[in-house]
């Protein structure tokens, strides 16, 4: 990639993204403007996948609302993410976890990650 | 009709994405254009049409050749790599040797952008010319990718002239036009433009304001 396009991205790149992994739990405070008015909402579910790498990296976050599984994709670096809070760490085993997407209730937890 | 055009050439240096002020992502395509200098002015009296000739790239003095040298050396500019014109009304404002740079666009202008197109080889018509091939299944032997029957039989006895058909695909020269500039970076000279722009990266473009759109 040519020098001058890797200074763009890198000046599109946000700084404040926290260290988080699939597994994960997160609380993505996203920007939405109705009008002209705009506001914080939180959309706060699993993280399934990271996906892509520099500026165009993005992830996805999986939760069950009303039991209907709800997933969205966020680009990492989007100014309209407000902010991202890691909940939880979750231990497992994979890069992508799709597997989620089949099961529901107590099936679908993840252990959580413990320091020792 | 005004054919007061304004114009730069450039480097393609690749695509990448940006947010615009919503947090939309906006593909964009990296050209380094310019900086470019005025090598020549064509005038009604002289040459019969009014133009201005830019030059950009660099290039060893040594391999330009003789009359190459005396028609840079006429500017008082540094021999350069590629001369294109640019039709105008009115050459008045441009003056030898002057320096023609990215900022003679702005951020939201509707821009023409000239290239020479990836070269594909021996082409078959659907990659061609976009035809839909024959069936994949329905029994068709062997012939999937075939453009079918290419006429009639005893009438008219031959193919007619300008069948579309197989054969060599890209490398030509090629306009897209009314694609948008997303942003100018002046001191760079670089412009972001939304889309895609003809030709591999490192490839030669000629930016221009877009021909079409403008009587609004």
């Amino acid at each position: 990639m040519h020098t001058l396009i890797q200074e763009i991205e890198k000046a599109a790149m946000r700084a404040d993204v926290p260290d988080f992994r699939p597994g994960d739990t997160l609380k993505v405070h996203v920007r939405v403007t109705e009008g002209n008015r705009s506001r914080i909402q939180v959309f706060q579910g699993v993280v399934i996948r990271r996906q892509g790498g520099g500026a165009r990296e993005t992830f996805t976050v999986r939760k069950v609302s009303y039991s209907v599984g709800v997933e969205r994709t966020f680009p990492l670096n989007s100014p309209s993410i407000e902010k991202i809070e890691v909940v939880t760490r979750g231990d497992v085993r994979r890069a992508k976890l799709y597997y989620l997407r089949n099961l529901r209730g107590k099936a679908a937890r993840i252990k959580e990650k413990r320091d020792f | 009709m005004s054919t007061q055009r304004k114009g730069v050439l450039g480097e393609k240096l690749g695509m990448t994405q940006v947010f615009d002020d919503e947090g939309r992502i906006v593909p964009v395509t990296v050209v380094q254009a310019g900086p470019c200098v005025v090598t020549q002015l064509r005038t009604q009296e002289k040459d019969g049409y009014t133009a201005v000739q830019i030059g950009f790239g660099q290039i060893d003095p040594r391999k330009v050749n003789k009359p190459r040298t005396g028609h840079f050396e006429k500017a008082g500019v540094t021999p350069r790599r590629y001369l294109v014109e640019l039709r105008t009304d009115d050459t008045t404002e441009f003056e030898l040797g002057q320096e023609i740079t990215a900022d003679v666009f702005e951020a939201g202008q509707r821009i023409d952008v000239t290239g020479t197109s990836k070269g594909k080889g021996t082409a078959g018509v659907m990659k061609r010319h976009g035809f839909k091939g024959l069936g994949a299944s329905h029994g068709t032997q062997r012939k999937h990718r075939s453009p079918g029957s290419i006429g009639g039989c005893a009438t008219p006895g031959r193919v007619f002239k300008g069948l579309r058909m197989a054969g060599r695909h890209g490398n030509a020269r090629t306009t897209v036009q009314n694609l948008t500039v997303h942003a100018v970076d002046a001191e760079k000279n670089l412009l972001l433009i939304k889309g895609a722009v003809p030709g591999p990266n490192g490839g030669v473009v000629l930016v221009r304001d877009a021909v079409k759109g403008t009587g609004k």
